[in-house]
């Protein structure tokens, strides 16, 4: 056989990812310019509903690095959102609104619910996984109802933005919506050093084909218990946000019905690339935004759009576009 | 008598009511490659799995390098240098050519719970991978989607990604199943120039591969162990003839 050594460039995962590299950089930017332009219309609307779409697109983002990448379907991915938001909540009723013990608490119960649960669903495949994260999901869904100190099934409004060292500066809705596109950004930036890492390629090549990747020596049920846990302190940044945004926290949450709108907007922007759960997040909202105003049965035009997109994009809004794009180029 | 590489002792294991592997006791020697042959349904590919963790045995003992490996799981005991390769090719599809053996290098160069860095950018690993592409004849093709590999090439893959574990121990289930005699020739070359380097389990149907290369042959069937022995023995087995070779070996 011969033996000739050709030098190769490294792999490049970036490679794959160039064609839309200016896309993520486009995406931040708009986000960034949200607040200026919307001085010109009705501002406090705006700067609202963006600040949901970015908290949203968090919410995503932690759902596509396990979903996207390690083939891990969780259909329960809004508890982690519940719980951080309840973070807030339950410490917010008992007077403590200090970001620096509110935050790290909410990362801290995700990450112990993500480990616990983590534990179980991940012995477990396919379709018994999907179950066993909807049951989960369910379950902290009911125990928050019945929390009655904390509103049971009605919630419990939270009087106070968190602070900073004493100070309120979440009270400004612009600063809060800075504070989500810098958490978004950061997130997103986490997890795309991750996926690129050893340890994201380990945890993608579990997706490829588990048993080549255990017959190498890596225990992957390890690698996908602290993807999960990294998903789930996402997951928890989230629903912090959220509470502070929204000044509510109710069960409804973590209902599984969240869970399927996190899947949608994964489903809808374009798996496994990251900025494709942004983008589908910001469509799916903007969407519902737009449609239900219209009218009330909404759901019915978005449906059918959400078949066609995963039907003739098969990459979500990313791969039409992609599509589109070649089809012009051949032309 | 050094310690052999493997040492399997008494191993049983049945389907049901179909015993698979009947009381099967066997050693490979430090560098030595041994091949054992047998018809469809012996029960080799079964052996193979029982040796790499991927199914556990009934009763006996398995031995690797001096450890008792028989309920160890899969990735341990490919931590400790027991690499395979797959009958029905197995790789990862979405994963370039180089990525696929990066992957097998990273998990011997130190840990992989390394949550930043870009793995590609890591030159030594890259370097190692090309090296034990090299081996197989596809450092040029490192850029290529495993999935839009030749068949023959994805066997040289699953090659190449074991021997990127340099293990102690090389389980080889059919390199040669399903590809055309060109490819086969040169990968017997490829196993040649391995052979002593890596001490080598070789499970092939392939006769001529078989005789050219092994040092000592096992032939199998019914789950048991019907022979050892040097391959004129074997040859000559008349034993063995009936059971096996007869139709195919003239």
């Amino acid at each position: 056989m011969s033996r000739t050594t050709v030098a190769v460039p490294s792999t490049s995962p970036a490679r794959r990812t160039n064609l839309f590299g200016a896309l993520p950089t486009t995406v931040f930017l708009v986000f960034a310019l949200i607040p200026v332009i919307a001085v010109l219309g009705p501002k406090s609307y705006v700067l609202g509903l963006f600040t949901r779409v970015m908290i949203f697109a968090i919410a995503a983002l932690a759902l596509d690095f396990i979903c996207g990448y390690g083939g891990l379907v969780s259909f329960g991915h809004a508890a982690f959102v519940g719980i951080g938001a309840y973070a807030v909540g339950i410490l917010g009723a008992h007077g403590i609104t200090e970001a620096l013990v509110t935050l790290p608490v909410a990362f801290l119960v995700c990450a112990l619910f993500a480990f616990l649960t983590g534990t179980v669903c991940l012995r477990t495949k396919s379709v018994y996984f999907i179950m066993i994260t909807l049951a989960f999901g369910q379950m902290v869904y009911f125990i928050a109802s019945s929390l009655a100190p904390y509103g049971g099934d009605d919630g419990l409004t939270i009087k106070l933005r968190s602070s900073l060292f004493g100070i309120q500066i979440l009270r400004d809705d612009r600063a809060l919506y800075y504070v989500a596109l810098f958490s978004l950004l950061g997130a997103y930036l986490l997890c795309r050093a991750v996926v690129y890492s050893r340890f994201g390629r380990v945890f993608r090549g579990a997706r490829e084909n588990p048993v080549r990747v255990a017959t190498m020596g890596f225990d992957l049920f390890r690698y996908q218990r602290i993807a999960y846990v990294f998903s789930g302190m996402i997951g928890g940044l989230s629903g912090f946000l959220l509470a502070n945004a929204i000044g509510f926290v109710s069960p409804a949450y973590m209902s599984w019905q969240r869970s399927g709108e996190l899947i949608i907007m994964i489903l809808f922007g374009g798996l496994g690339t990251l900025h494709g759960a942004i983008i589908g997040a910001a469509a799916y909202i903007l969407i519902e935004e737009v449609l239900g105003g219209l009218t009330e049965e909404w759901k019915l035009i978005f449906g059918p759009l959400l078949v066609i997109v995963v039907l003739f994009g098969r990459g979500g809004l990313l791969g039409l576009v992609g599509k589109v794009r070649s089809r012009f180029k051949n032309a | 008598m050094p310690e052999p590489v493997l040492r399997i002792d008494g191993l049983q294991k049945h389907f049901g009511g179909v015993i698979v592997t009947d009381d099967v006791t066997l050693d490979i020697a430090r560098g030595e490659l041994h091949a054992i042959i047998g018809p469809n349904g012996a029960g080799k590919t079964t052996l193979i799995n029982q040796i790499s963790g991927l199914i556990a045995p009934a009763a006996g003992t398995i031995k690797f390098t001096g450890v008792d490996v028989t309920y160890m799981p899969a990735n341990q005991r490919a931590a400790l240098g027991l690499a395979r390769t797959f009958q029905i090719t197995s790789v990862l599809p979405g994963f370039s050519t180089l990525e696929n053996v990066a992957l097998a290098v990273q998990a011997r160069v130190g840990t992989s719970f390394r949550f930043f860095g870009r793995a590609d950018r890591e030159q030594f690993v890259n370097d190692a991978a090309i090296a034990a592409l090299a081996e197989v004849g596809l450092a040029d093709r490192g850029e290529v989607v495993a999935a839009h590999l030749s068949y023959g090439e994805k066997r040289g893959l699953e090659l190449a990604m074991a021997l990127a574990m340099r293990p102690k121990l090389l389980l080889l289930d059919e390199p040669m199943a399903g590809i055309g005699r060109k490819e086969s020739e040169s990968l017997i070359g490829v196993l040649r120039q391995l052979k002593g380097r890596f001490s080598m389990l070789l499970i092939e149907h392939d006769m001529n591969a078989v005789f050219a290369l092994a040092d000592r042959i096992s032939v199998m069937t019914y789950g048991r162990i019907l022979a050892t022995g040097q391959p004129d023995t074997i040859r000559s087995n008349p034993q063995v003839v009936t059971a096996y070779l007869g139709e195919g070996l003239e």
